[in-house]
């Protein structure tokens, strides 16, 4: 308890709070302009992180990931162009709201959810964090390497992607991460006699090229060419009885949120749809739904908020990152020179508890900032992307030569970004790649600490009961996306244009 | 998303399904035409050539045995499930429709990485200024056509902010001419 306390006098320091303010005015902001997502500016801003002190490093990065999600929000509903993949359901009834003057209703319903959601989520990962952390103090290697497996596995299964493009990546990933000095054995792997190479690829390096350079690139070519014209924003404020039909939207859409989140690979997009899916299978009048229904708008962006807080649960008490933009959340703390994992509760709890109080106080600004001052971010809409393309990519390469003062690391980042950007032309998602390159070490390690352990018998994985476990729900999730697979063939035989565009979503 | 249809099986994976067919479909009227079976093909085989080569590459290295793993014996693993999964994606993956034609944009992209791979040149040798106004230039007037007023402005603007944020107030030592 007194930590926790602690926690609200680390954030109170106006340093911190500065940066709790930049970081969620940044997410808001890429959060509103289509093109650059959380995970990508995240990567782009890890060479400045490393200049700042570590707590406010990553106050403001959580402040990134979690201000996106509202920003998101606002193209969805005034442009009908999601800003984010979680507030793309909001979409359907957002903009229809919008087309009949309703924006500003929406846009605030969007927002209540939004903080309501989250706060939910906050006080929940505040009261669980430290009972799972607790748990999993006691984990050995096995339990490690079995987590940091399934992880790798769900991310790459329920994320978005073809689920093989997806497995393919996360394996290339792991291969990477393999690059250099063995550190079992000191020899050289895949280093090809580089000086450079010799100590392995740098995460950051290869973060930004994947994520940054290779969004960058991509979005020249996707031409988000010109600025469009939002429509008018009135009355923010909803009516009483607008509020009394979310209501009950908001309290789902935060449980949802929570339990998605928490799920790697789950996160903000998923929770967003199954929130959106139960409002319109429980609703007496589904037919609303798509033409301007309150609840379509609150549900989803209540439990994309909730998700994305949640999603913070595996990374701060397991170090197990849920998602793409808490792989570089992972990655900014281990630069940082903080391990992220159950130990982080005790030897840091300036940094745990700072970063989740960061929470509350990011959320009401948020709140803040999307209530009264959402017709600032409105007008953001208005400047052209081409004139922010040049600048993202200034920050870019400048800020990733000044992680080592290397032109070498430039030239390994635009490897990485040829490489995110073609992988995107052939369908291949980067964010399972970069996950298992970032949980790749870890893997490695605990698998060959465990096998020690085991004097070389793999059958120990098994009989070991919490790492058993864990492997059995590994299978669990392996199988069933091929169970269902098989299952759906057997219904419709012919896999027709609806499979195929699902596909695409996923 | 998984137990959603699991539990359900009729009626709210349905509206899940629909809704993601619905979202696709929205996502789908941005996109440029999908590829067709031969960058699946490619993509197929370039993933699976990885995965030979890190397997030849991590034998070498040496295998070693379950009880004293060399260092080879970790990534040989990962590059047989590559190999694998490759396998799969090229039995299965054909008829996907996930991935994007090249076109005649794609040159806009090319031109960008021209512009990245010449600062990276230049940056050690004349300082960052002059390859950072080039490039503001390039993306701006000819990647992005604004007017040759407004690429000036933000040009110059951009490269000052940039110098007095590196130089002034991060205090990081860039390559710098002036």
């Amino acid at each position: 308890m007194d930590a926790f306390l602690d926690g609200f006098a680390v954030v109170s320091q106006p340093e911190n709070l500065l940066y709790c303010l930049i970081g969620v005015l940044i997410g808001m902001l890429i959060g509103v302009l289509p093109g650059l997502g959380p995970a990508a500016t995240m990567a782009i801003l890890l060479p400045v992180v490393v200049t700042v002190d570590p707590v406010a490093a990553v106050i403001m990065l959580a402040g990134i990931y979690y201000g996106a999600q509202y920003g998101g929000t606002i193209t969805s509903v005034l442009l009908r162009l999601p800003g984010e993949a979680s507030s793309v359901v909001t979409v359907f009834d957002g903009y229809a709201l919008a087309k009949q003057g309703k924006a500003g209703t929406a846009l605030g319903v969007a927002a209540i959810g939004s903080f309501v959601g989250a706060t939910f989520s906050i006080i929940l990962l505040s009261l669980s964090a430290p009972l799972v952390a607790g748990w999993a103090l006691d984990f050995g290697p096995a339990e490690y390497a079995a987590l940091a497996l399934l992880g790798v596995l769900l991310i790459a299964t329920i994320g978005s992607g073809h689920p093989v493009k997806a497995l393919i990546a996360a394996s290339i990933g792991l291969l990477l991460a393999t690059v250099g000095r063995d550190s079992f054995s000191n020899a050289q792997r895949f280093s090809f006699e580089s000086m450079q190479l010799a100590d392995g690829l740098d995460f950051v390096v290869v973060a930004m090229g994947l994520f940054g350079v290779g969004e960058i690139l991509y979005n020249l070519e996707e031409r988000h060419g010109k600025a469009h014209v939002p429509a008018a924003v009135n009355n923010i404020w909803p009516s009483r009885k607008e509020l009394r039909t979310a209501a009950p939207a908001i309290g789902r859409g935060s449980v949802i949120g929570f339990f998605l989140g928490v799920l790697p690979g789950g996160g903000a997009v998923m929770s967003s749809l199954a929130a959106y899916a139960t409002e319109k299978r429980i609703s007496k009048t589904p037919e609303r739904f798509g033409r301007g229904a309150i609840e379509g708008v609150a549900a989803p962006e209540t439990a994309n908020n909730a998700a994305a807080t949640s999603s913070f649960i595996p990374l701060l008490t397991l170090g197990i990152p849920a998602n793409a933009s808490m792989a570089m959340l992972f990655a900014a703390l281990l630069v940082l020179g903080v391990t992220p994992g159950p130990q982080l509760l005790e030897e840091r709890p300036d940094l745990f508890w700072g970063v989740v109080n960061s929470m509350y106080i990011g959320n009401v600004l948020l709140l803040i900032l999307s209530l009264p001052l959402v017709r600032i971010f409105v007008r953001i809409l208005r400047v052209r992307p081409a004139i922010l393309a040049p600048i993202t990519a200034l920050i870019t390469i400048l800020g990733v030569y000044t992680i080592n003062n290397s032109t070498f690391d430039i030239f390994v980042m635009i490897a990485f970004g040829i490489l995110g950007y073609l992988m995107k032309k052939v369908g291949f998602e980067p964010g399972p790649m970069v996950l298992a390159f970032v949980l790749g070490a870890l893997l490695e390690n605990n698998v060959r600490r465990a096998l020690l352990i085991f004097d070389g018998d793999p059958t120990g994985f098994l009989t070991r009961p919490i790492s058993g476990t864990i492997l059995a729900l590994f299978l669990v999730a392996a199988l069933f996306p091929i169970v269902q697979a098989v299952r759906h063939r057997r219904r419709a035989p012919v896999p027709d244009e609806t499979t195929q565009r699902e596909d695409v979503l996923r | 998303m998984s137990d959603e249809h699991s539990r359900a099986g009729g009626g709210q994976g349905d509206i899940l399904a629909e809704l993601e067919a619905e979202v696709a479909h929205e996502l789908e009227e941005q996109r440029p035409p999908a590829g067709g079976p031969a960058y699946q093909v490619v993509a197929g085989l370039v993933t699976l050539a990885v995965g030979v080569l890190g397997a030849v590459l991590a034998h070498g290295y040496g295998l070693g045995s379950l009880r004293r793993p060399g260092p080879g014996l970790w990534p040989f693993v990962i590059s047989a499930v590559i190999i694998a999964l490759s396998v799969v994606l090229l039995v299965v993956g054909r008829r996907l429709t996930d991935s994007e034609q090249f076109s005649r944009s794609s040159v806009l992209p090319l031109v960008g990485l021209a512009t990245f791979v010449g600062l990276a040149f230049l940056l050690p040798v004349i300082g960052f200024e002059i390859p950072a106004l080039l490039l503001c230039v390039v993306w701006l007037r000819f990647l992005g056509g604004e007017s040759w007023r407004s690429t000036a402005a933000v040009s110059v603007g951009t490269v000052a902010a940039f110098y007095a944020l590196f130089l002034y107030g991060l205090g990081i030592p860039l390559p710098h001419l002036f």
